[in-house]
């Protein structure tokens, strides 16, 4: 059959005409390309109005097209624009193709000859492979309610919760003992310094009794298969050694057990844990755990103490690791972030110089529920400091180790200036490389931590040492800056020094991403869909990633992630079923050889081997389109929709006016 | 030809997840490039077929440029690493053609790099100038209708 094109050219005022002669593009394509089936050729101001786009349904009606191609912007932008306007005239919307003569043609070049010319191969070509173009549906695939959030901290709590106060059930996996991140450790929270228990607490404790959470800490994710609507999760709960069914949280075990242990997770080694133990007080859930290496009955095979004096028998030595596997819909990663290992930076003498701290340890220091009660004091455990310098930007915006910045490094440090200030009254110092404080309320702040007397030094800091010069250094740490304002190195002596360490990518995030099937940026940050429009979204569809994971972000920002995927799972939810782009491989039975080459080519385990038919099929449910095995084929057995070896080919010889030869 | 005003015509297979978002950038922000390069796009680098390229080569391109994903940030997961052992194995080929492997070149460019990808596609265009024009596919005087003749030869007789 031959077919019946109709080729519309846009100006896009004068983004497109400005460097093309579109009105020439139109005529060529009349004149030259007829043909290959092209019966009318049109040029419109803007073809994605509704003026533009009842021109094309128009002429599909009238002229009986069975093809349409547009030469405008860029696929990502209109191409739906203009299949629905297709689908309107009755026109199954995968016969039109998208001629980019903005950002590939008009845009990057400034040559109106050039551009004209150009424009006309990029017709050609899209007007060649539009006739090797079939007729798709989209494929529809019921979405399972259920919802699967990784990660604990601030972001997932928020997206558990909104899913779960809709009326959905949500499965909300923690690898730690308890729920809370990096929140719970935190004394105070900028700019309002509201306590961070007193505001999370309260989030925590809706989580562990909500009815539409089931909640699962000390539990990691092993295995992900499936696609949107239907992943299938496999989960492993470790063994906590204590009967979730038995315990009341009483804290009679931890009381009991011999065992002494530095907490190096939640009190950043400043602290002790027993061998059995709940994190922290007000941990959800409040059953605890049994650290296995450091158990005296593990290691020596006696004690058992925390058994004996169980008044619910809860403690169960016996228990073992569990597979649990769930079906969910959607899921929402929020694994949150690493902090930068001061030791990397050597100058600054962390993990040498006992009076330097990292970031973390002074949070749990200035937390009243931390090792010292709140007392800042010096790793001695008695004495106040009364001079303190506060390090910005270790490990962040530096080449020798990330280059980007840490986003929350500058309000932390102004919050430890403020706190220091305020409880002990010593001179604080904070050297920076540039103060950045954007967003609502934040610059105030900085204002009022200047104007309570901290002083700032813009410089980055060289060395951190206690090798003194005179006398009035000696005993002190000494930093030695670029003050960069002033034009001078200077020399600080200091009591203690707090870097403000910076944000990473979790240590294991691209083995996570793997395993969710996303990538992870050059950084180790899971990417977005769009940085701009669609920071949840990732490009698999039904996988979202709010929070730190995304890249490092404060708490409000982490907060409205979480929800903003909370409505996008919610709105995924609701649609009962999503609509996939009909792009899959097929394999042709009647000439599968059964070579097996294919079977190893595809990263999403959607070709298996048929050992009766001695061939090869491939899973449309679980194939995600890429192509590899349709390039890979020995025999060309398997063809892929809406990316065809004969649309690419077509087009090949369009663009390179090849299908201007007549026959 | 003199080799400094031929202007090489190009093939830019990108992919749908890197490089022809960064073909677009590159459009939004206005960097301007080399017009010789004409892209088709691929839903991934792992669709490229070397027969594609070959077919592009012989139908009249002096050079084709392959892009995707870097190594590691594959929206398929891993598909770049198999377009990469199809280019090395298709440049050998390409010598034992007697093309010049340059002529085919594998470049990565992130969906967020748009100035590399017009800074690449320059620098390509500028690489396949020096080798001068390919001329294959177009046929020597009196073999005007080998096309014609081989799809002959192709015909099997049942």
């Amino acid at each position: 059959m031959t077919e019946r094109i109709g080729v519309y050219v846009c100006h896009c005022g004068t983004n497109i005409a400005g460097t093309v002669d579109v009105v020439d593009v139109a005529n060529w394509a009349a004149e030259k390309l007829k043909h290959q089936g092209v019966v009318i050729a049109r040029e419109y101001k803007f073809m994605c109005s509704s003026l533009g786009q009842e021109l094309i349904e128009k002429d599909i009606k009238e002229l009986g097209l069975t093809r349409v191609v547009v030469a405008a912007c860029s696929p990502h932008l209109h191409e739906k624009t203009f299949r629905t306007a297709a689908k309107n005239a009755g026109l199954n919307p995968y016969l039109v193709e998208l001629a980019s003569i903005r950002e590939q043609v008009s845009w990057v070049h400034s040559d109106k000859t050039i551009g004209t010319a150009k424009s006309k191969a990029v017709v050609s070509g899209a007007v060649s492979r539009v006739i090797e173009n079939a007729a798709l549906e989209e494929i529809k695939v019921p979405i399972n309610p259920n919802t699967l959030v990784v990660g604990g901290g601030i972001a997932g709590i928020q997206s558990a919760l909104e899913i779960a106060n809709a009326g959905f059930h949500v499965y909300l996996v923690e690898r730690e003992p308890s729920i809370g991140g990096h929140m719970s450790q935190f004394d105070k929270t900028f700019p309002t310094l509201d306590c961070s228990a007193c505001i999370l607490t309260p989030r925590m404790v809706e989580v562990g009794t909500h009815p539409n959470i089931t909640l699962l800490t000390w539990s990691e994710v092993t295995n992900v298969a499936g696609y949107v609507g239907n992943f299938h999760v496999t989960i492993n709960k470790k063994a906590r050694f204590v009967n979730e069914e038995l315990c009341t949280g009483c804290g009679i075990c931890q009381e009991k057990c011999p065992k002494k242990v530095i907490d190096d997770v939640y009190e950043a080694g400043l602290g002790y844990r027993k061998a059995v133990y709940t994190p922290f007080a007000q941990a959800v859930p409040n059953f605890p755990v049994m650290d296995k290496e450091n158990c005296t009955y593990f290691i020596k095979g006696t004690c058992k103490a925390c058994e004996k004096f169980c008044p619910t028998n809860a403690i169960d030595f016996t228990q073992q690791d569990q597979l649990i596997n769930i079906d969910v819909g959607n899921i929402i990663l929020a694994t949150g972030y690493d902090l930068f290992d001061a030791r990397r930076v050597s100058s600054y003498g962390y993990g040498r110089l006992p009076n330097v701290f990292t970031s973390i340890e002074f949070e749990r220091l200035s937390n009243a529920a931390g090792p010292t009660s709140g007392n800042i004091v010096l790793r001695d455990g008695k004495t106040t400091p009364k001079s303190v310098g506060i390090i910005h930007c270790v490990g962040s915006r530096d080449k020798n180790f990330n280059n980007y910045c840490s986003v929350i490094c500058c309000m932390q440090g102004l919050k430890f200036a403020h706190l220091v200030h305020e409880r002990t009254g010593a001179t604080v110092y904070n050297f920076y490389i540039d103060m950045r404080t954007a967003y609502k309320a934040y610059d105030e702040f900085y204002q009022r931590v200047l104007e309570e007397g901290t002083l700032f030094v813009r410089g980055k800091v060289a060395e951190v040492t206690n090798a003194a010069r005179k006398e009035s250094e000696k005993g002190k740490l000494i930093i030695q800056v670029e003050d960069t304002l002033a034009g001078k190195q200077r020399r600080i002596p200091v009591d203690m020094v707090i870097l403000s360490s910076g944000l990473q990518p979790r240590a294991d995030s691209k083995e996570v991403g793997k395993m969710f099937g996303i990538s992870c940026s050059m950084d180790g940050w899971f990417t977005e869909r769009h940085p701009k429009l669609d920071p949840v979204a990732t490009m698999t569809e039904g996988i979202f990633i709010v929070g730190c994971a995304q890249g490092p972000k404060d708490i409000p920002s982490s907060v409205a992630q979480g929800a903003a995927a909370a409505a996008r799972v919610l709105d995924k939810i609701l649609q009962k079923e999503v609509m996939l782009e009909p792009i899959k491989a097929s394999i042709n039975k009647e000439t599968c050889s059964g070579c097996r080459i294919c079977n190893g080519l595809c990263p999403f385990n959607a070709i298996a081997y048929i050992e009766d038919d001695k061939i090869s099929d491939i899973n449309p449910a679980l194939c995600q389109g890429c192509g590899t095995c349709v390039a890979a084929c020995p025999a060309g057995a398997i063809s892929g929709t809406g990316f065809s070896d004969a649309q690419i080919m077509a087009q090949i010889d369009g663009l390179l006016l090849r299908n201007l030869i007549t026959a | 030809m003199d080799n400094d005003h031929f202007e090489p015509t190009i093939i830019g297979f990108t992919c749908n997840w890197c490089s022809y978002r960064a073909s677009d950038l590159a459009g939004t922000a206005r960097m301007k490039y080399a017009p010789n390069v004409r892209l088709i796009r691929l839903m991934c680098s792992g669709r490229l077929d070397p027969t594609f390229v070959l077919r592009a080569l012989s139908a009249g391109a002096d050079g084709v440029m392959i892009t995707g994903c870097h190594p590691g940030e594959c929206h398929y997961i891993e598909q770049n690493f198999k377009a990469l052992r199809r280019y090395l194995l298709l440049k050998r080929v390409l010598s034992g053609l007697g093309i010049e492997p340059e002529r085919v070149k594998l470049v990565w460019a992130s969906a967020a790099e748009g100035a590399r990808f017009a800074s690449e596609t320059t620098l390509f265009v500028e690489e396949v100038r020096k080798l001068g024009p390919l001329n294959w596919g177009k046929p020597a005087a009196g073999l005007e209708n080998l096309q014609e003749e081989i799809s002959k030869l192709e015909e099997v007789p049942a």
